[in-house]
């Protein structure tokens, strides 16, 4: 574990766990939000036939940095009418729900922020806090569209938490355990070992469990991506009706947080459905560290491999983005409360039917 | 319930259509021109800012008297006997010392109007769109090729020329 290491280098727990605790932040989220702010914009530029930024560095590879430094630059407007004490906590309060749920994600098997045994319920709480950021965020914008577009976010993000909350349980269910990083060691070796293949039980139950691994794994795909207001069901922050919904009053360094936590949970949520289902950090076939007897190329093929899972579902959520229009509020909350609740809900039944045979 | 589970399948294949039509647009082509290095290649008959060649302009005004916007303004000195002016590219003699000729492209309108009048050809359309400026008085281009004192020169001459033959008429009489 990389905590152990850093204890012994510096000798202080209190240091050392400062440190673990801020390696995700500067080692991957500010690295994943730059990389994906750019990857966004390219692919909907090429998806609709377009080039993207082109001018910034060799084929706009440098156009976030620019886009930092111009946010970095702006002016921090506070409107007269708005709650200052809110409307400052706010941006915090989502940035800070955001990057807790990356404490129980397994990077790799040496290194996990907190190894608890509750870690996908501590993220599923955690992440609870971003509704309260964004309601918050509206009401003290006192700003209609604020308002409007936070009471959207905070009835999209609760209704579509049930199922979430339906598969992770049948996935509890059938592994017996809480902790992502016992999950991941549990789908270790090939890829058909893999949660979504049917974990490891007998090739009977295996094949029995894959249909309903699949229903669950698009379930839960479907609820994160509404999770995270993400299009098609970017209702909160439609741009066309409510001007960019509860960030609308927000500038400079505040609206980069939201930023900022927008992209960090697009990461979380995808880290967690391929934690859960895709084998987290493991090869779906075998590592070359160990072929050729490097005990340490291990654990940076296992980063690597939990890199491409994240940022490839990442990247279907992009794809998504750019095909589908948004959803009306009406079906939004239909295709909550009509299909995904009661279908998930039947799934959780069978898959525990499953697993005791 | 059988709604229910077709309403189920019409999304998921209606979504899947969808993202195999945004799969193919990625390998397509993009249609954007980087524009300052790439070019479209103008149609032949475009019409942008005007060129005046003063060289073959015998001053008729005509192409003043064209336009619809009043963006020339033409003003004129006639020629003392004696001067030569030369002639123009199509053998028109000219008569006329052009002392202005100005074009306000803030008002001009592009249509091509006072091209056509012009018997020698000397007003025309070039290939040039890109001439912004920041202050619309630099949009008012000087065509005339005679300099300030040529200018005034050549109105106290014709001046001249006119009392002297005022003075030649009245001891003549």
């Amino acid at each position: 574990m990389i905590y152990d290491v850093i204890n012994n280098l510096t000798g202080s727990p209190v240091l050392s766990a400062v440190i673990v605790a801020m390696l995700p932040l500067f080692l991957f989220i500010l690295p994943f939000a730059l990389v994906a702010v750019y990857l966004e914009r390219k692919v909907s530029a090429h998806m609709q036939d377009r080039l993207g930024p082109m001018r910034v560095g060799y084929h706009g590879i440098l156009q976030t940095i620019a886009d930092i430094i111009k946010l970095i630059q702006k002016e921090d407007i506070i409107a007269n009418e708005n709650d200052k004490l809110l409307f400052n906590i706010a941006p915090v309060l989502v940035f800070v729900g955001s990057y807790a749920a990356f404490a129980a994600i397994p990077f790799t098997s040496v290194y996990i922020g907190a190894q608890i045994d509750l870690g996908i319920f501590l993220i599923i709480a955690v992440t609870g806090l971003v509704v309260a950021g964004i309601l918050m965020a509206g009401w003290a914008s006192n700003n209609k569209y604020s308002l409007l577009g936070a009471m959207r976010a905070a009835a999209q993000i609760i209704s579509y938490e049930i199922p979430t909350i339906l598969v992770v349980l049948s996935l509890v269910m059938m592994t017996g355990s809480m902790n992502l990083y016992t999950l991941s060691e549990m789908q270790t070796g090939y890829f058909w070992n893999w949660n979504l293949f049917g974990g490891s039980y007998d090739l009977l139950q295996k094949l029995l469990l894959i249909p309903f691994m699949l229903i669950g794994f698009i379930i839960i795909y479907i609820s994160t991506l509404a999770e995270v207001n993400r299009t098609p069901f970017d209702i909160p922050e439609a741009e066309s009706e409510l001007v960019s919904g509860f960030h609308t009053e927000y500038s400079g360094m505040k609206f980069a947080m939201f930023f900022l936590a927008e992209y960090a949970n697009m990461f979380a949520v995808s880290a967690i459905v391929a934690a859960l289902f895709l084998g987290g950090y493991q090869s779906p076939f075998g590592y070359l560290g160990n072929l050729i007897g490097a005990e340490w190329l291990v654990s940076i093929e296992q980063f690597l491999w939990f890199t491409i899972k994240g940022v490839g579902l990442v990247l279907v959520q992009m794809w998504l983005r750019w095909t589908l229009p948004r959803l009306r509020v009406d079906q939004l909350m239909t295709v909550s409360w009509k299909y995904l609740i009661p279908i998930s809900f039947v799934n959780l039944i069978i898959i525990g039917l499953i697993t005791i045979l | 319930m059988k709604e229910y589970f077709s309403n189920i399948f019409t999304a998921f294949s209606t979504v899947w259509t969808g993202m195999k039509i945004t799969f193919k647009h990625l390998f397509i082509p993009s249609v954007t021109i980087q524009y300052p290095e790439v070019r479209l290649q103008l149609p032949e008959r475009e019409r942008n800012r005007l060129y005046v060649n003063m060289d073959d302009c015998i001053g008729c005004d005509q192409c003043a008297r064209a336009c619809p916007v009043n963006c020339i303004s033409i003003e004129t000195v006639k020629s003392v006997p004696g001067d030569d002016l030369g002639k123009t590219s199509n053998g028109k003699k000219k008569a006329l010392w052009v002392t202005r000729f100005d074009i306000d492209f803030a008002k001009c309108c592009y249509c091509q109007l006072c091209v056509f009048p012009c018997p020698t050809e000397c007003i025309y359309m070039t290939d040039v769109y890109e001439f912004s400026e920041f202050d619309r008085d630099k949009l008012i281009y000087e065509f005339s090729t005679l300099t300030k004192e040529e200018k005034r020169e050549k109105l106290e001459r014709l001046d001249r020329h006119y009392n002297e033959r005022e003075a030649d008429k009245l001891g003549r009489m």
